[in-house]
């Protein structure tokens, strides 16, 4: 009964402390409730399909998929080619997504089969793998692009004649698919205001009367998104899902009933790094600008981080994980800057506790899944034994 | 019986010159129950791989003799190949996903599925699980078997029993599966589970599967099998109705060292040791006139959780000056039992040495208290293989008794490496250890001489109490002899108590005064080690001493 009781407390411990921290910070940072929605509205359209990507592999046994930056890597570099070519807007996107699907297929291909040969430190091995193909990528883009492949738009170049630029202006598909069934939610003061700004009658708007203000909502993303859930939903309910559901529980297990084991996770690792490479697109339509040599260097530990403290564990994890940990995560985002800025007069101090928290909370998920094996080891070694000898 | 079912003609294997299998021949029809019994190494496990064309069959060389089944000659390459003729084999461990359904686990990769369009685009991976269709099978499966299991139950927080059922609900769902080969199945079970299972054996023999049972449970043997078939040193020595015979018989057989026991005595010049030990005269004169010595070692109801080797429930006493013998299977807990108590793994209950209590899990402790252990695992625990032959002797002896080290306790000590390489050098001429001298690596040496070493570092710690597991294993015979000699002198020269495990029974009987064996995590028996040898096989099929008095009866 008190081991049920704490198990319960163990197993949704990070998010209660999130929830905790967010109840204090919010009031602290002093933002208008219809600011912070907004705000979390727009973050989990930008953020939820990378998450969603990471489910796949958990499902399979694989942990958490730090491999994932290797499909946000394919994603960048197809954005790159569609702003040399000028292709925009939706086609644009698109495109960016066929051009990095191949490569993300045979990343993904890669990465299950060295991760084949690591069984039991999938983990380790796709975070530093996603350093050695961070290393093949700034090659390709730093001195194969506008050499080998060639480049065309001279403002992508840097001056030297090859090699792609730090910042690239994304501004052919900045916001198409947020922006692609516009619409707004609002109170009738709000949306009166907010037309006569945006000054355009494209947009669709729900009336709200009790909302003080207007959110925009990029509903063709969530849309997206929604799809992305209806498939992984699907997925959990085919063979294959069940098949990498037995994996993840006991490889050995899985293989003498004849499940290809080594194939069935490469298939789990590839269609998690080419729904990262859309996920990385459908993120950076929404930011706008790619940072070339760092866009894709932390999305791996944010969205992680995300999925845990959403309450998911290295085994497990589900759609809800995901969207709770997108909101908890990113409300803390938005309110600790400001909050630790009204509080100690410093906004550094919420950049400092958002890296510190994301790394921790990484840190603690590890350390409670191998204290929560262990138990669980012990436990069926004394089931082995019998009540009779045991006291 | 008409046709037989599957039939064996004179299938023989070797292992590299060394025959594991000779000449079985031996025939099953359909809906019989045979009982497959024999020792360790008696060959059960090969013959398995041979009928389930395991890898490790073909990679050596393949087998010999016929294999035929419904009179046409068959050779698996694979296991999946048996599976498909309709062979099916419960193991011993579970072979179940924790976290599913009995219904998902007994259709584990063979599950119904509905049909899509993606199939043509991509493989029928993608379709979806037809739940309402495997929930059927599933409990027509169960229902087979006569268990009322839910086909919904997640195996996690089903009792052991239970999976076992679960396991055979998978092999009875393969459409044809005919044969159903069952590898000690009952050996987690309690006794009521156990029998509901041999109810569901027989009803599932009714239905036409054969069934061949492989346990070392003779009582369950005889009230199941309609015959049995004894191993016994790679060829099959009987083969009768099981009504034919007693479990004492069938124990005899199984043995079967009729012969050697008379030779065994002789290996033992010597009367039990507490009578002419010359050391300890004083306490066991006095001891010995009430015929009562206080016990060296005293354990109550130990537990350990040594995977493989779980000891569940386990009493005993060995006296002052005595070679103690703990004999038994493997895998039913016998390695356990020393294990748990120097520590090694984790252990409950109650050890007393000397008659004051010993503290466990604490290696540390039991080294403390003048107990030394000789590990079965030589190379992984028991030596610093990249180490030097001194440094292994004395090193325990250094850590936890402060010796071959001069300086300033606790501040600052070095090693004192003449006293290691004198200390090594009197034990590689005592032992006789093959090699260049003190300072060559123990991982050079040969199995026989490593054990040495190993004897040698526990001579070192002049222990009270010495626990040896597995003396002999993986040495050669001439070094077996010296090894089991030097044990018998060590003792008879300080009196030291000393307790060998080994699975080899005839050691055992060859040195030691009394022994005990050890069945499923508990003690069947102990018996002088003079007693009969089917006596000690009575004991390790797991016939207790009040079993065994109903059946000479």
């Amino acid at each position: 009964m008190i081991r049920k009781l704490f198990d319960i407390i163990a197993n949704n411990a990070v998010p209660a402390v999130f929830i905790i921290i967010s109840a204090f910070a919010i009031p602290l940072s002093g933002y208008s409730g219809t600011y912070l929605v907004q705000e979390l509205i727009t973050r989990i359209g930008r953020n939820s399909f990378l998450i969603l990507s990471l489910l796949i592999p958990i499902m399979a046994g694989m942990g958490l998929n730090f491999g994932m930056v290797l499909g946000a890597m394919a994603g960048q570099i197809g954005l790159l080619l569609i702003y040399d070519w000028g292709v925009v807007g939706i086609p644009g996107m698109v495109l960016a997504c066929l051009i990095g699907t191949p490569i993300a297929v045979l990343l993904g291909m890669f990465c299950g089969a060295v991760l084949n040969r690591a069984k039991g430190r999938e983990m380790v091995t796709s975070y530093i793998l996603g350093f050695f193909i961070n290393g093949v990528y700034q090659m390709v883009v730093l001195y194969l692009m506008g050499w080998v492949i060639p480049i065309t738009n001279p403002t992508l170049l840097l001056s030297r004649g090859y090699g792609v630029r730090n910042a690239v202006s994304l501004l052919g598909i900045r916001g198409v698919l947020d922006n692609l069934l516009p619409t707004v939610i609002a109170g009738t003061e709000g949306a009166k205001q907010f037309l006569s700004v945006q000054g355009n009658g494209a947009f669709f708007v729900m009336h709200l009367p009790f909302l003080g203000g207007a959110i925009r909502i990029p509903l063709a993303t969530l849309i997206v998104i929604g799809l992305f859930c209806v498939f992984i939903v699907w997925f959990r309910k085919t063979k294959l899902g069940q098949d990498m559901r037995a994996i993840g529980q006991s490889q050995s297990v899985a293989d003498s009933a004849g499940i290809a084991v080594n194939r069935t996770r490469i298939i789990a690792i590839v269609i998690s790094t080419v729904l990262a490479c859309y996920g990385q697109i459908i993120y950076l339509q929404n930011m706008g600008t790619l940072n070339t040599y760092n866009s894709h260097d932390q999305t791996g530990m944010f969205s992680i981080a995300a999925l845990l403290i959403g309450g998911a564990s290295v085994s497990h994890a589900s759609i809800a994980n995901v969207f709770v940990g997108v909101v908890l995560f990113h409300l803390m985002f938005i309110v600790a800057p400001v909050a630790g800025k009204n509080l100690v007069g410093d906004a550094q101090i919420g950049e400092y506790f958002r890296v510190f928290v994301s790394y921790g909370i990484i840190a603690l998920a590890l350390v409670l899944h191998a204290w929560r094996r262990n138990r669980e080891r012990e436990a069926s070694r004394r089931s082995l034994r019998g009540n009779k000898g045991g006291e | 019986m008409d046709s037989p079912l599957l039939q064996l003609d004179h299938v023989g294997k070797e292992f590299y010159g060394n025959r594991v299998l000779k000449d079985i021949s031996f025939s099953i029809g359909p809906g019989e129950i045979i009982g497959l019994v024999g020792e360790n190494g008696a060959g059960k496990s090969t013959l398995l791989n041979i009928l389930f064309g395991m890898p490790v069959i073909s990679s050596t060389g393949g087998y010999e003799g016929n294999i035929l089944l419904d009179g046409k000659h068959v050779q698996f390459s694979s296991p999946n190949q048996a599976l498909a003729a309709g062979i099916g084999m419960v193991h011993q461990e579970f072979s179940l996903i924790p976290g599913f359904t009995a219904t998902e686990n007994i259709l584990l990769n063979r599950e119904n599925l509905n049909g899509s369009i993606m199939n043509y685009i991509f493989s029928e991976r993608v379709s979806t699980l037809d739940r309402e269709a495997m929930h059927s099978r599933a409990s027509a499966a169960l229902h087979t078997l006569g268990v009322g299991i839910s086909p919904d139950m997640v195996v996690s927080e089903m009792p052991v029993g239970y999976k076992q059922f679960i396991e055979i609900a998978r092999e009875i769902d393969r459409k044809n599966t005919r044969l159903l080969f069952l590898d000690e199945p009952t050996a987690v079970l309690a006794e009521s589970e156990a029998e509901i299972l041999l109810t569901a054996l027989k009803r599932l023999a009714r239905s036409g599967i054969a069934i061949v049972f492989i346990s070392h449970r003779l009582s369950e043997v005889k009230t199941l099998c309609s015959r049995v078939l004894v191993l016994r040193d790679g060829r099959l020595i009987t083969d009768v109705p099981a009504e034919s015979l007693t479990t004492r018989e069938i124990a005899s057989l199984m043995v079967g060292r009729e012969s050697e026991r008379r030779e065994a005595p002789q290996e033992i010049p010597d009367e039990p040791v507490e009578t002419e030990n010359a050391d300890e005269t004083l306490t066991l004169k006095k001891g010995g006139k009430k015929k009562k010595p206080k016990p060296a070692l005293k354990v109550e109801h130990l537990w350990v959780d040594m995977p493989g080797e779980t000891v569940r429930d386990v009493s005993f006493e060995v006296k002052k000056g005595e070679i103690f013998g703990i004999g038994g299977l493997a895998g039913h807990g016998k390695l356990g039992i020393p294990n748990g108590i120097m520590g090694l793994y984790p252990a409950g209950g109650k050890v007393r040495l000397f008659g004051k209590t010993l503290t466990l899990n604490k290696p540390r402790a039991a080294l403390g208290r003048k107990m030394a252990f000789v590990s079965e695992d030589r190379r992984g625990v028991g030596l610093l293989l990249d180490e030097p032959i001194d440094w292994n002797i004395t090193f325990t002896a250094m850590q936890t008794q402060g010796r071959f080290l001069f300086g300033i306790p606790y501040i600052f000590q070095l090693r004192n490496e003449y006293a290691m390489s004198k200390e090594a050098q009197k034990f590689i001429d005592s032992l006789a250890i093959k090699c260049t001298g003190p300072h060559q690596k123990a991982g050079e040496l040969s199995g026989g001489n490593q054990q040495k070493v190993c004897l040698a570092k526990a001579f070192t710690l002049r222990p009270n109490i010495l626990l040896i597991c597995e003396p002999t294993r993986g040495i050669d015979i001439g070094a077996k002899s010296l090894v089991l000699n030097t044990l018998k002198n060590y003792n008879r020269e300080n009196g030291t108590t000393i307790i060998i495990t080994s699975s080899e029974l005839e050691e055992l009987r060859s040195v030691c005064d009394r022994v005990a064996i050890v069945d499923e995590g508990r003690i069947a028996g102990i018996l002088p080690a003079s007693s009969p040898a089917e006596d000690f096989g009575m004991l390790m099929m797991g016939q207790t001493h009040s079993e065994e008095g109903e059946q000479s009866a």
